[in-house]
């Protein structure tokens, strides 16, 4: 079994990061699933959430994705997001001053970006 | 100065102020090009990987979804023409606009009622300017367009397919697009976006016709078909969009190239006719001089006698 599995995590618009990991967890609409090497293939839709990827290197990297689907094959993972920013791109101020304006406005779905957002933001530091 | 030439003096003023316009516009598309090529690369990972797992899902299982079902009989469909805001292109715009009349000639001889969707003003304006239904319209982001715009665009594209067609809906999209080939070449084409054929899907993701493993669906094969499509079909159409938009600077580039050059040769065969006329002044003027001149001496030699 091979020991790491290659993860290209990819929005619209760029390639956010890719590289070797040995664990990627992610949020699909059943629940999270952890993916490990040698995982059956898998294509899953994803609900916004934060994705956890833990490198060869033994380094995490963690990123908001807001929708998109993971799909895992021959020890290849793509996860597919429409959005998707890492943690360390995330502006944490601006962040909660989005939060604050969204329930101050009471948009549901932009305060659920925003809080996805604040926790991949919050949970590497 | 006489009156020629300081009309020719006037045109040649102006059309090197024309060639400096051009001249700037020409820089500006060839820097564009650039960005929006290299826009059109960075979309391609996602492209790629959204294809392979609309491969995987339509090969994988025997979901039957409305986005790949051919209906039986084909009474309407909508063409998504994607044009520029802005002219300066040369025959980019028109090009787009008669592949898409030519299209909608042969759906229309087919039997089929079209609905026409337009991106870019230009299209807009000739559609209108002959008084032609327009289904739905955009404008204000050809020149670069953003993924949040070509779901715009996708939005009413997906529910209009998704809608029977006896309530309106219809029952193919087709888009016309300018493919970016290459610098010099871009070719206006038209192509079935809806409903999918998946074995020309399957061709285009894995050409040496690899088998695909056999995926666990997360939650369900149809939900995730489900899921999939739309973002399929959005991110077609971003990618249209972007080539459409490298395709226009290409377009522009090369029409603001070819009118700098006339304006240069303009402003050496207008030099040539102001340097004649002025020449023409000076000779005139010499020989009116000698010819005074003469006549005075005769009228003098004339008085002595």
């Amino acid at each position: 079994m091979a020991a790491e599995l290659h993860v290209a995590l990819v929005a619209a618009d760029r390639e956010v990061w890719s590289g070797e990991a040995t664990l990627v967890v992610a949020r699909t609409t059943s629940g999270d699933i952890g993916v490990m090497p040698g995982h059956q293939p898998l294509l899953g839709v994803l609900e916004s959430g934060p994705v956890t990827i833990r490198t060869s290197d033994g380094g995490t990297v963690v990123a908001a994705v807001h929708g998109g689907f993971i799909s895992f094959a021959d020890n290849k993972l793509s996860l597919l997001a429409e959005i998707a920013e890492l943690s360390d791109e995330i502006d944490v101020q601006r962040v909660e001053r989005e939060l604050e304006r969204a329930k101050a406005e009471g948009d549901a779905s932009a305060q659920r970006r925003a809080d996805v957002r604040l926790r991949a933001a919050t949970a590497t530091r | 100065m006489g009156a020629q030439l300081r009309v020719y003096k006037r045109r040649i003023r102006s059309v090197t102020a024309t060639k400096k316009i051009t001249k700037a516009m020409e820089m500006i598309a060839a820097s564009r090009v650039v960005k929006a090529q290299r826009k059109v690369a960075a979309s391609t990972p996602y492209a790629q990987e959204l294809t392979r797992a609309v491969t995987a899902v339509g090969t994988g299982s025997n979901t039957k979804h409305p986005l790949t079902t051919q209906a039986e009989t084909v009474t309407r469909s909508a063409v998504l023409l994607l044009t520029s805001d802005r002219g300066l292109a040369g025959a980019f715009n028109s090009n787009a606009i008669k592949a898409a009349e030519q299209l909608t000639e042969r759906l229309e001889r087919a039997g089929r009622q079209v609905e026409t969707y337009i991106v870019g003003r230009r299209g807009l304006a000739h559609y209108n300017f002959r008084e032609r239904k327009v289904a739905e319209s955009w404008t204000g982001f050809t020149d670069e367009p953003t993924y949040a715009d070509a779901k715009k665009v996708a939005a009413p594209l997906i529910e209009a397919i998704e809608t029977d067609t006896a309530d309106g809906g219809v029952d193919e999209i087709h888009i016309v697009f300018t493919e970016f080939v290459s610098m010099m070449t871009q070719t206006a084409l038209d192509d079935r976006l809806l409903p999918l054929s998946l074995d020309e899907v399957a061709q285009e993701a894995s050409p040496q016709g690899e088998i695909l493993p056999l995926y666990d669906f997360e939650p369900s094969s149809e939900d995730v078909l489900d899921a999939l499509l739309p973002r399929y079909v959005e991110s077609r159409i971003y990618n249209a969009l972007l080539q459409s938009a490298a395709s226009k600077h290409a377009a522009t580039r090369r029409a603001m190239k070819s009118a700098t050059d006339n304006a240069g040769e303009l402003i050496e065969t207008l030099s040539r006719l102001a340097n004649a006329a002025r020449q023409a002044e000076i000779t005139q003027e010499i020989s009116e001089i000698v010819g005074g001149a003469s006549a005075l001496a005769d009228a003098t030699a004339g008085s002595d006698y």
